[in-house]
C-alpha cells in the first residue's frame, strides 16, 4: 500500500470528520445548554439538503442553494423550537425522545408529500468539480478539499462565537446555571430559540454540502444522526471542542478502519473471508472507540467532570 | 329473533362468497427509503388490472415500510382475516424470505414481482411460488458475461456486506473469466465511497463492477465521476433505473448496465405499456414497473383459464405463462423462475431525461444456477 493512498485516505477521513462535526456541533449545543435530546436533528439535515436541491434546481446556482439550505433549516429549527420543543425542556428525557421521534416521522412524510419518493438531483458546482493534483502527485477531489476548508472555517467561527462574543458568554452561562442567567435579565426563551436555530442551520448546511456528493432522499439524516450521537458521547456532551475532536476521531477511525482492517486480515486469511470479516469489524470500529473512551473517561474527552 | 339474525347473517355470508371475487394481497414498500421501487411495482401492476377491465379482482395494498416484522404481520392479516387467494408485491429479499415460505405453505399462491433470493429458487422452491422478475444472481451473471464479451481482464468488484451483496459478487464471478484486481465489501447504507474510489485508483483495474442499490449507487456514481478515475464501470440495472437516473445526472452517462427489460424492447406489448404508463402516471416506467405489469398480466392470463380455488388447474395455468410480456418471450423454468434474455444497456440522455438504450445481449435464454437443487 503506497504512501499516496494512505494520505488520500487520511484526507477522506478528515473530510468525513468535519462534516460530522457540523452535525454534532448543533446536537451537542442543544443537549449541553438545554438538556434536550433531539432525535429530529437528522431531519433538519434532510431539510437542508432538499432546500438546496430545490433552489439549486430552480436557479442553477449552488451558492444560492447553500444559502437556502442554511435559512430553511434555521427557520424549520426555530419554528419547531417555538411550537413543540419549548414544551419539552422540563419533561423527562424519554418524553423528549418520543416527541422528537414523532418529529422525524412528520418531517419524513412531509418531505415525501412535497417532493415525492424519488431521490432529488443536486450536483457539485462545475467550478469545484473534478480532481486537483496536490504536492506529491496526489489526485484529490477539489470539492472534498473545499468541504474540509468549510468545516474548519465553521469550527473556527463557532469557537469565536462561543469564546469571544457576548452571545457566547450567555450560552456558556446558560449551560451552567439557567436560573441565574435569567435572573440577570437575559431572555432565556429567545436564547434557546437562537441556539436551536443555529444548530439546525449547521445541520442543514451539512446536509446540502454532503447532498451534492451523496443522494438527496427521504431518511438520509438518520444514519448520520447515529454517528453524530457517537461523536458527542466521545467528545463529551455539551463541549464544542469535544465535538470537533470526536468528529475527527470518528471520521478517521471509520475511514481508515474500513481500508486497513481487511488488509490486516489478509495476512492470515484468504481474500474473500478477509474482506467479509474485515469490513464487518470495521463497521464496529467507532463503537469500540466509543467504548474505550468511555472506560478511560466516563464523561467523554472534554465532558464536564461529574 | 336470534335465530332470524343468524340466518340472515349466514345468507349474507353465502351471498358474498357467491360473487366469485378474486382477492389479491399486495405487500410492498411504499414509505421510507426504497419506496420508489414499491410504488413502481404497484403502479405497473394496477395499470394492467385497470386495462383488463375486470372489476371482480380486489387488490388489497399494504405498506411494509421495508421491515420484515411488519411484512410478516401484514401477511398473517391478509391470509387469515382478508383470506386472499394470491399474494404479491414484496421488493426486498429479506422480507420475501420472512413471508413467502409460510404463505405458500398455507395454500396461497405467491407471485414475486421483484425479490428472487436463491433459497426460493433452489432447495426451498415451492409449487405455489412463481418469480416473474429474475433470480437475484441473474443480472450480475449477465454483467460477468458482458465483461468477457468486451474483453475486460482485470475487474475491481464491490458490493455491500449483506446476503444480496455477497450473491451479487458470486454471480459476477460465476460468469466472469478474467482475474480480479480487488474485491471489497462496503457497509450496507454507506453513503461515502471516497475510500473505495481511492482503492480503485490504486488497483490498476481495467473495469469496475459494483452492486449498490438505491441511494448507495447514486452516491457512488456522483463521487466516482468527480474523482477523475476513468476506469469503465458496469452495474446491474438496480443502480440505473428510471427513478434513480435523474438524481445521478450526467455522472451516469455512458455507463453500461444489465437488465432483462428496457423501454426500447421492440414488441407491441412493451410499447403500449410504456405509452400508457406515461399517460397514466406522468413519468417513464422503470424495470420495476415492467415487472409489476408482467406479474399482473401473468395473473390475469391464469384467471382466464381457472379459478384459484381450483388450485391444480390454476397452477398449471400460471406455469404455462400464456401472456404477452413486456420482455417479449417469457417462460418459466422447472423451478418457476424466468428463462429469459438479459440485455446490456447504456445510459443516454433523451432531451432532458436520462434513460437507457439497449446496446446488446448479455445472456440468452438464461435460467439460474439453482434450478437443479429444486425438488418440486
Amino acid at each position: 500500500m503506497s504512501t499516496i493512498l494512505i494520505i488520500e485516505q487520511i484526507l477522506n477521513g478528515l473530510q468525513f470528520g468535519v462534516m460530522l462535526f457540523l452535525m454534532a456541533a448543533g446536537l451537542t449545543l442543544i443537549f449541553g445548554v438545554m438538556g434536550l435530546i433531539n432525535l429530529a436533528h437528522g431531519s433538519l439535515y434532510m431539510v437542508g439538503a432538499f432546500a438546496a436541491a430545490a433552489v439549486a434546481g430552480a436557479t442553477g446556482s449552488f451558492l444560492l442553494g447553500l444559502i437556502a439550505a442554511f435559512v430553511a433549516a434555521a427557520l424549520a429549527g426555530a419554528i419547531v423550537e417555538m411550537v413543540i420543543i419549548r414544551r419539552l425542556y422540563k419533561a423527562a428525557h424519554l418524553d423528549q425522545v418520543l416527541a422528537t421521534f414523532a418529529l422525524i416521522l412528520i418531517f419524513s412524510e412531509g418531505t415525501r408529500w412535497l417532493f415525492g419518493s424519488f431521490p432529488l438531483f443536486l450536483n457539485i458546482p462545475s467550478a469545484l468539480s473534478g480532481p486537483v493534483t496536490l504536492p506529491g502527485g496526489i489526485q484529490y477531489s477539489l470539492y472534498r478539499l473545499t468541504l474540509i476548508a468549510i468545516g474548519l472555517a465553521v469550527g473556527l467561527g463557532l469557537w469565536v462565537l462561543i469564546e469571544r462574543t457576548r452571545i457566547g458568554v450567555q450560552i456558556r452561562a446558560g449551560k451552567n446555571d439557567r436560573e441565574m442567567i435569567s435572573a440577570l435579565g437575559v431572555d432565556i426563551g429567545k436564547l434557546y430559540t437562537l441556539i436551536f436555530a443555529l444548530g439546525a442551520a449547521l445541520a442543514g448546511l451539512a446536509g446540502a454540502l454532503v447532498g451534492a456528493i451523496q443522494s438527496v432522499q427521504v431518511g438520509m439524516g438518520e444514519p448520520v444522526l447515529i454517528l453524530a450521537f457517537v461523536v458527542i458521547v466521545i467528545g463529551g456532551i455539551g463541549s464544542i471542542r469535544g465535538a470537533f475532536v470526536g468528529a475527527l476521531l470518528v471520521g478517521l477511525t471509520d475511514t481508515l478502519g474500513g481500508v486497513f482492517l481487511p488488509e490486516l486480515f489478509k495476512l492470515f486469511m484468504d481474500n474473500g473471508a478477509a474482506q467479509k470479516s474485515g469490513s464487518a469489524l470495521a463497521s464496529m470500529g467507532i463503537y469500540v472507540l466509543m467504548g474505550v473512551v468511555l472506560i478511560w473517561r466516563p464523561t467523554g474527552l472534554f465532558g464536564a467532570r461529574a | 329473533m336470534k335465530k332470524l339474525l343468524l340466518a340472515t347473517a349466514a345468507t349474507l355470508l353465502y351471498a358474498t362468497a357467491a360473487i366469485a371475487e378474486v382477492k389479491v394481497g399486495m405487500i410492498t414498500t411504499l414509505s421510507g427509503g426504497g419506496a420508489g421501487l414499491g410504488i413502481d411495482v404497484r403502479d405497473g401492476f394496477m395499470l394492467a388490472i385497470k386495462q383488463s377491465g375486470r372489476d371482480d379482482i380486489n387488490v388489497v395494498i399494504e405498506d411494509d415500510q421495508r421491515k420484515p416484522e411488519i411484512a410478516v404481520q401484514l401477511s398473517d392479516k391478509m391470509i387469515q382475516s382478508e383470506r386472499v387467494d394470491i399474494m404479491t408485491g414484496i421488493i426486498w429479499s429479506n422480507l420475501a424470505m420472512a413471508v413467502v415460505p409460510s404463505a405458500v405453505n398455507q395454500d396461497v399462491f405467491y407471485l414475486s414481482p421483484n425479490a428472487g433470493p436463491s433459497p426460493l429458487a433452489g432447495p426451498g422452491c415451492h409449487k405455489n411460488y412463481f418469480n416473474v422478475a429474475w433470480q437475484n444472481d441473474n443480472l450480475h451473471e449477465a454483467a460477468g458475461a458482458y465483461a468477457n464479451g468486451v474483453n475486460y481482464k482485470n475487474s475491481f468488484i464491490m458490493a455491500p456486506n449483506y446476503p444480496a451483496g455477497q450473491d451479487a459478487l458470486t454471480g459476477y464471478k460465476r460468469f466472469y473469466e478474467g482475474k480480479l484486481s480487488g474485491e471489497i465489501f462496503t457497509q450496507l447504507g454507506q453513503t461515502d465511497y471516497a475510500a473505495e474510489i481511492a482503492q480503485i485508483r490504486a488497483s490498476g483495474a481495467d473495469s469496475v463492477y459494483f452492486f449498490l442499490p438505491g441511494g448507495m449507487g447514486i452516491s457512488f456514481l456522483k463521487q466516482y465521476a468527480d474523482s477523475g478515475v476513468d476506469t469503465p464501470v458496469i452495474g446491474p440495472a438496480f443502480s440505473f433505473d428510471q427513478g434513480i437516473l435523474q438524481a445521478v445526472g450526467e455522472a451516469a452517462l455512458g455507463v453500461v448496465n444489465t437488465s432483462q427489460w428496457n423501454k426500447d424492447i421492440d414488441n407491441p406489448t412493451n410499447s403500449g405499456f410504456v405509452d400508457t404508463f406515461q399517460a397514466e402516471y406522468g413519468r417513464l416506467p422503470s424495470l420495476y414497473a415492467s415487472q409489476g405489469f408482467d406479474t399482473a398480466n401473468l395473473l390475469l392470463s391464469a384467471l382466464n383459464v381457472a379459478e384459484p380455488s381450483d388450485a391444480d388447474a390454476f397452477r398449471d395455468a400460471l406455469r404455462a405463462a400464456n401472456f404477452d410480456s413486456t420482455r417479449g418471450d417469457f417462460s418459466f423454468g422447472p423451478n418457476h423462475h424466468p428463462v429469459q434474455t438479459i440485455y446490456a444497456r447504456e445510459v443516454i440522455k433523451e432531451g432532458d431525461v436520462f434513460t437507457n438504450k439497449i446496446i446488446g445481449t448479455a445472456l440468452e435464454n438464461h435460467s439460474d444456477a439453482y434450478a437443479a437443487d429444486c425438488k418440486m
